[in-house]
């Protein structure tokens, strides 16, 4: 995927920037010294894990958090600045809708927040309504939604004044398999449509969705790039493991210095190891009747191991 | 001083069992005529859509909400008629659980260990003990509101866990958790099933599903699915199932749709998982179509289906568009 115009090579700004952003909370340091950038028409990941800094990074580029340092900018403007209002879309963790207010009067008051036309209203919420297919529950209050549909009425209320940028924190959290795809489903149209999208996830399998994602961690980006790159840089081996104990091969992995990490999430156990240290695992593994047999390493294991690494 | 003692039981049947289990709101049939049980020692996992009726299938079932019809029993009680003893017998873990954020973490558990009725010694050693099962031994003195998100889940396992109950309900005890902590979460609720606590737990992250016994699945308020994670598999998805790597998947995947046998197309991260029919088409077929559709760097391989599979299949057989999944 190309890079797009840089903001330094004339054309236009990047979408979002952020540069060297740093922010403290008392004793905590939320931000400390992020820096990313996010071309026009991108779906940008920020992934890592919980109080790595992304949802303090998404409220400073909403200008909702002041930096105690580093610059964030939208569009080539200041974030925060009054004449961002119109251009960005935010859809934050708890995003707070009307919950007494059904789904038809959520939207109108929130058309009314942007001074929508009525005509212009009328056009958008129906086009909004039929992609999230909520066409048939707008008379029903948003307190009645189940989660996945209340996450979607959150965006179609974010997008009414069609932003350039939106950014969205976790927008899936909560939300089954099947919502999680047709929002994700809904991001890959409106970013096809020319929308430049910033979200944060802790689903792997998202991030891979992603034309470029940043891994955050403790405040700051540990790798930048295409997932698919990322990945096909990974510096160590992962391996499946079969037969042996599940429970007895969990102790031996824990005690085995090589081995980064020993995901038993899903029916196989997958291991990742230090590049040239397989020999000496299948060796340890051996009388607990295991093997050890080649694997693809995917985001999650890049995940899991640059963490621990940085750790 | 003696250590607490087990939370009471009656009779030597399942931990749990629901019998034609119903809940009605005005119109919406919430829970319909659920039934299925739920062995000592057993981790049970209870899928399904948001709204598909699982937080009112533990809130019956805690003794919190009363069916409308059908009977449960937890832990020998019934939750209609005897709800004190069953919250007696248990421990909950609701998606909203509230913990003080501006007490310290050992603070917490001696608010909520008072509530059960554990005081002195007793409760200082439950605590620490606790403490140690949910990984917060170094943590006991931090502010509660300090923790990240997913050490806070661990902190309300830990006080659903005070009163040693012998079934613990945890409702997406894992939602919006990162993957390093889910792993922690997990091999703390596997050490309390192996100690012989029954745990049903709700979850919309399918990977950590694999770790149960068994798993029912809901879709709009009735239970269309039970058994085991492999034999869901071989019930589910018994196509095929290849999955596509490499570049530029997206947009090709829907030329393979009209190959034949293939069945559904459906991404999963940077992948594509395609159900192919017997005597459908090759791994072959479908990379040489993908390259055509103009992807590159294309792998293509058979693979065990996953539980997202699975849950795809279910929902999709029973209600919701299959162009839903896509």
């Amino acid at each position: 995927m190309a890079a797009g115009p840089t903001p330094d090579g004339g054309a236009a700004p990047a979408a979002v920037a952020a540069r060297g952003l740093a922010r403290r909370f008392g004793p905590v340091t939320a931000l400390d010294g992020l820096s990313f950038e996010v071309a026009r028409g991108e779906l940008f990941g920020l992934v890592g894990p919980d109080g790595a800094g992304k949802t303090t990074a998404i409220r400073a580029l909403a200008g909702l958090v002041r930096l105690d340092g580093g610059e964030a900018r939208v569009l080539g403007v200041r974030a925060g600045a009054r004449e961002l209002r119109e251009r960005l879309g935010l859809m934050p963790q708890q995003y707070s809708l009307y919950r007494d207010l059904t789904v038809e009067e959520n939207l109108r008051f929130f058309s009314r927040l942007y001074v929508l036309p009525r005509a212009v209203y009328r056009e958008r919420v129906a086009r909004l309504l039929a992609i999230t297919r909520l066409e048939r529950f707008t008379d029903r209050r948003a307190d009645a939604l189940s989660g996945g549909m209340y996450k979607k009425l959150a965006l179609a209320c974010a997008l009414l004044h069609e932003p350039e940028v939106l950014l969205l924190d976790e927008p899936t959290n909560g939300v089954d398999p099947v919502s999680r795809r047709e929002l994700w489903a809904l991001l890959g149209e409106f970013v096809h449509g020319g929308m430049t999208v910033l979200v944060s996830t802790p689903y792997m399998d998202e991030a891979e969705r992603c034309t470029r994602v940043a891994l955050v961690h403790r405040g700051r980006a540990l790798l930048q790039g295409e997932p698919s790159a990322l990945i096909a840089q990974f510096q160590d081996e992962a391996y499946e493991v079969h037969g042996g104990d599940r429970d007895l091969l969990d102790a031996r992995l824990a005690a085995l210095p090589p081995v980064r990490e020993a995901s038993p999430a899903g029916a196989r156990l997958k291991v990742v190891v230090a590049r040239g240290a397989r020999d000496e695992v299948a060796a340890a593994l051996a009388p607990l009747g295991a093997t050890l047999a080649p694997a693809a390493p995917d985001f999650e294991d890049l995940f899991l191991s640059s963490i621990r690494r940085a750790s | 001083m003696t250590a607490p003692r087990p939370a009471p039981t009656a009779g030597d049947g399942p931990a749990i069992e629901a019998r034609e289990l119903s809940r009605r709101f005005g119109a919406f049939l919430a829970v319909d005529r659920v039934s299925f049980e739920v062995e000592r020692g057993e981790i049970f996992g209870y899928l399904g859509a948001n709204g598909a009726g699982k937080s009112t299938t533990i809130r019956m079932l805690t003794g919190l909400l009363a069916p409308t019809s059908g009977t449960g029993r937890v832990a020998g009680f019934d939750v209609r008629t005897e709800p004190e003893a069953v919250k007696a017998s248990i421990g909950y873990m609701s998606q909203k659980f509230s913990l003080y954020l501006d007490l310290p973490v050992r603070e917490n558990l001696v608010f909520f260990g008072g509530a059960y009725g554990l005081w002195g010694k007793a409760l200082a050693r439950r605590a620490d003990e606790v403490l140690a099962l949910a990984d917060l031994r170094d943590a006991g003195d931090v502010t509660t509101g300090d923790l990240p998100g997913g050490v806070r889940q661990r902190l309300a396992l830990a006080c659903a866990i005070l009163q040693r109950p012998r079934i613990v309900f945890l409702d997406e005890p894992t939602a919006g958790v990162d993957p390093v902590a889910r792993r922690t979460f997990w091999r703390i609720i596997r050490e309390l099933a192996r100690e012989g606590t029954t745990v049903f737990v709700t979850t919309h992250y399918l990977d950590e599903a694999e770790y149960c016994r068994r798993i029912g699945l809901m879709v709009d308020g009735r239970l269309v699915a039970l058994d085991t994670p492999a034999a869901l598999k071989a019930t589910w998805v018994p196509e095929r199932l290849l999955v596509a790597r490499g570049r530029d998947l997206a947009r090709a995947g829907e030329r393979l749709r009209g190959l034949p046998g293939v069945q559904h197309v459906v991404r999963f991260g940077a992948a594509l998982h395609v159900r192919v029919a017997p005597g459908g088409v090759s791994e072959e077929a479908v990379a040489a179509a993908l390259r055509s559709a103009g992807a590159s760097d294309v792998a293509v391989e058979g693979a065990e289906p996953s539980l997202e599979d699975v849950f795809l299949a279910v929902v999709g057989a029973n209600g919701r568009g299959a162009e839903a999944a896509s």
